[in-house]
C-alpha cells in the first residue's frame, strides 16, 4: 500500500514577516486617517459656518458692497472678489509667462552654465522668503511711490509665485525625453522651434498643474497684501489705481472685530475663497483634459 | 568549430562563412560606378577629450543601402551620427577629419546642422513619435518646412504612410495618439515622419532592435522599398540583417590604445555585402562574422 503523502500546504503561513506586513497596512491606514482628519475639519467649519450666511442673502453675497459699519448684518464681498481676482490675475500674467521663460532658458539654453546655476541658486532661497517680506519689498519700491493698488499686490503675489513656477516647470522640462529632441532636430527643426512645437506641449499638462498650484497659493495670501492693496469697500475695478482689498484681507479684518456679524462675513469671504480656488483648479484640469489626446 | 584555414580551404567561392547567414544573391552596384553621397576621409569622433571613433575613411553610394556592424561600443552609432551632425546636439562632442556630402564639407564653417538634418534624416535605436497624433507626427516636418495648406499636408500624410506600409493600419484613427500604436507600427510611424519632408538620406541607428522578428521583417521589407529611393546607411546588431538588406556592409571594431588606456572604434573593413560575409579580407572581420568573437 502506497504511503498517503500529505496534502500540499498552500495556506498562508504567520510568520513574522507577514505580521510585520500586517502592522504596517495598519499603520499606513491610520496615518492616512490622521491627515484627512485636519482636511475634512477644515472644509467642514469653512462650509458649515459660511454656508448659511452666503445662502442667507444668496446672490448678493457675491455682488452687494461691503457694509462700512461692520456691526452690521449683511452682505457682501463683491468688491473683494473683484480685487483677489485682479490681483491674482495680474499676478499671473506677470509670473507665470516669466517662470516659463526662465525655466525653458535654465533647462534648454543655461543647462550647466555658471549663470543658470547662480539663477538657479537664487530661485531656492527666492522660495523660502517668507511672504510678508515681499509685501514689504513691494511696499517700498512701488506703493510709496505709486500709491495702493491692486497691481501692488499683483506685484508682491507675482514674487512669491515666481520661483515655484520656475522650479515646477523646470522640473516638468527635464521629464522631457530626450529622444523627443532629437526626434525633431533629426526632421531639420531648429533648437527654438523644437522648444516650442515639441518640448513645451509636451511639458504643458505638468507646467498647468505647477502653475495652478502657484495660484491656488496666492489667491489666498494676506501679508504681501496687508502693504500694497490698502482697505476699500466698494468696487474697484481699476487695476493700477486707488486703494482695493481682497478676500484674504476681508477675512482677516472681519475675523478679527468683535461683532458677530462681521465674523459671520468673515465666514462666508473664506467659503467663497475655497470655491474660487476650487473652480479655478478644476477649470483647468478640464482644459489641460481637452488637450491630452484619445490613446 | 573549424579553424580559419579549414573553412578557406574547403569554402567555394561565393559560399557564406557562416551558414546560417543567408547573403541575397542580387547585383551589389560598384562604388566605382554610382553616384557618391559621402565621401569621409579619416573622420574621428571625440566626446571631451575621450577619441570614440578613429580613423575612418569611406564612400557612401547613392541608393545603396550601407550595413554598419560590429560589437558593442565600437563606435558604429557615434559614427552615424556624425553624418547628420546629431552630435553638434551633446556637449562636449566634436568631429574631426572629412565628411564631405555631395562634395560639400558637412563640418564647414558656413553649413548649417538645420539644413544638413533636413536633407539626412534619421530613425532612432528606440521608436521616438511624439506625443501627438499620428496625423500631427507626419506632418511635422513638412510644417516646420513651411507647408501650411491642409489639402497639402493631407497627400503628404497618406503618401508618407503608404510608403512606411502603415496607411492601412492607421488610416481610420489619424487623429488618435501615436503612442497607442505597437513598437512596430510606431517605428514604421518614425520612418514615414522621416520620409515625410522627403530627405536624401535616412540614417537608421539599430531600427529593429526594439521589435519582434515579423515586425523586423516589416521593416527591412520596407527597407528595400524605399532603397529606389534614398540612400541609406543602417547601424545594426544582428548581422543577418545586414546580409539580408544590404548592399555594402562596414565593420567596425574597438581597439584598445595602450598609452591611454581607452577603447576606439574603428573601421576594419568595408566592401560589398557579399564579399563581406563570404570571403573577406580581414581576419578578424571574418572571426566576427563567424561568430568567434564579439
Amino acid at each position: 500500500m502506497s504511503e498517503l503523502r500529505p496534502a500540499l500546504d498552500l495556506r498562508r503561513k504567520r510568520t513574522w514577516r507577514s505580521t510585520k506586513s500586517t502592522l504596517m497596512t495598519v499603520l499606513m491606514g491610520a496615518a492616512v486617517a490622521v491627515v484627512l482628519i485636519p482636511l475634512v475639519a477644515v472644509m467642514w467649519s469653512v462650509i458649515s459656518r459660511g454656508a448659511g450666511v452666503m445662502l442667507q442673502s444668496f446672490p448678493d453675497f457675491f455682488t452687494a458692497e461691503i457694509p462700512l459699519v461692520s456691526r452690521r448684518p449683511g452682505p457682501g464681498m463683491g468688491p473683494a472678489i473683484v480685487g483677489t481676482l485682479l490681483a491674482t490675475g495680474g499676478a499671473t500674467l506677470l509670473a507665470v509667462p516669466l517662470g516659463v521663460l526662465g525655466a525653458v532658458y535654465l533647462h534648454e539654453y543655461g543647462a550647466g552654465s555658471k549663470f543658470a546655476g547662480a539663477v538657479r541658486f537664487m530661485t531656492t532661497v527666492m522660495t523660502g522668503v517668507p511672504s510678508i517680506v515681499m509685501g514689504l519689498f513691494v511696499y517700498l519700491m512701488w506703493t510709496m511711490r505709486f500709491g495702493y493698488s491692486a497691481f501692488g499686490g499683483a506685484l508682491a503675489l507675482a514674487c512669491l509665485m515666481l520661483p515655484v513656477v520656475i522650479s515646477s516647470t523646470e522640473q516638468m522640462l527635464k521629464l522631457v525625453p530626450n529622444n523627443l529632441r532629437e526626434a525633431s532636430y533629426a526632421l531639420g527643426t531648429t533648437k527654438s522651434r523644437t522648444i516650442l512645437t515639441v518640448v513645451l506641449p509636451a511639458a504643458l499638462p505638468g507646467i498647468v498643474s505647477g502653475a495652478l498650484l502657484a495660484i491656488a497659493r496666492a489667491a489666498g495670501e494676506t501679508a504681501p497684501l496687508l502693504f500694497a492693496v490698502g482697505a476699500a469697500s466698494t468696487y474697484n475695478p481699476h487695476l493700477f489705481t486707488e486703494a482695493n482689498t481682497s478676500l484674504s484681507l476681508q477675512i482677516f479684518s472681519n475675523a478679527t472685530s468683535s461683532f458677530v456679524a462681521a465674523q459671520d462675513r468673515a465666514w462666508g469671504a473664506a467659503l467663497t475663497l475655497v470655491m474660487l480656488t476650487f473652480a479655478l483648479t478644476l477649470t483647468a484640469r478640464i482644459f489641460t483634459a481637452r488637450f491630452a489626446l484619445k490613446r | 568549430m573549424a579553424t580559419p584555414a579549414t573553412v578557406q580551404t574547403h569554402r567555394a567561392a561565393g559560399t557564406p562563412l557562416d551558414s546560417r547567414i543567408h547573403v541575397e544573391r542580387r547585383s551589389a552596384p560598384s562604388l566605382e560606378t554610382s553616384e557618391i553621397v559621402f565621401d569621409v576621409e579619416n573622420a574621428e569622433v571625440f566626446y571631451g577629450a575621450f577619441r570614440a571613433v578613429r580613423g575612418v575613411s569611406m564612400k557612401i553610394g547613392k541608393h545603396q543601402i550601407t550595413a554598419f556592424i560590429g560589437p558593442s561600443g565600437c563606435g558604429k552609432t557615434t559614427m552615424l551620427r556624425a553624418f547628420n551632425r546629431m552630435h553638434d546636439t551633446t556637449p562636449g562632442a566634436r568631429v574631426a577629419g572629412k565628411i564631405a556630402y555631395h562634395g560639400v564639407d558637412l563640418y564647414g564653417p558656413e553649413v548649417s546642422a538645420t539644413e544638413v538634418r533636413r536633407r539626412i534624416g534619421m530613425v532612432f535605436q528606440k521608436p521616438n513619435p511624439f506625443p501627438k497624433s499620428i496625423y500631427d507626427n507626419i506632418a511635422f516636418g513638412p510644417r516646420v518646412n513651411g507647408v501650411r495648406s491642409k489639402a497639402e499636408l493631407d497627400a503628404i500624410v497618406e503618401k508618407s504612410l503608404r510608403a512606411a506600409a502603415l496607411w492601412d493600419e492607421v488610416k481610420d484613427r489619424l487623429r488618435n495618439s501615436a503612442l497607442g500604436l505597437s513598437g512596430g507600427q510606431q517605428q514604421r510611424l518614425c520612418i514615414a515622419r522621416t520620409i515625410a519632408v522627403e530627405p536624401d538620406v535616412v540614417l537608421m541607428d539599430e531600427p529593429c532592435s526594439a521589435l519582434d522578428p515579423i515586425a523586423t521583417a516589416r521593416i527591412e521589407e520596407l527597407m528595400r522599398e524605399l532603397k529606389t529611393r534614398y540612400t541609406i546607411v543602417i547601424v545594426t546588431h544582428n548581422m543577418q540583417q545586414a546580409a539580408r538588406t544590404s548592399d555594402r556592409t562596414a565593420f567596425f571594431t574597438a581597439e584598445l590604445d595602450s598609452t591611454t588606456d581607452q577603447r576606439t572604434g574603428v573601421l576594419v573593413e568595408y566592401d560589398s555585402t557579399a564579399k563581406m560575409f563570404s570571403n573577406p579580407s580581414d581576419e578578424r572581420t571574418e572571426n566576427y562574422i563567424t561568430g568567434r568573437f564579439g
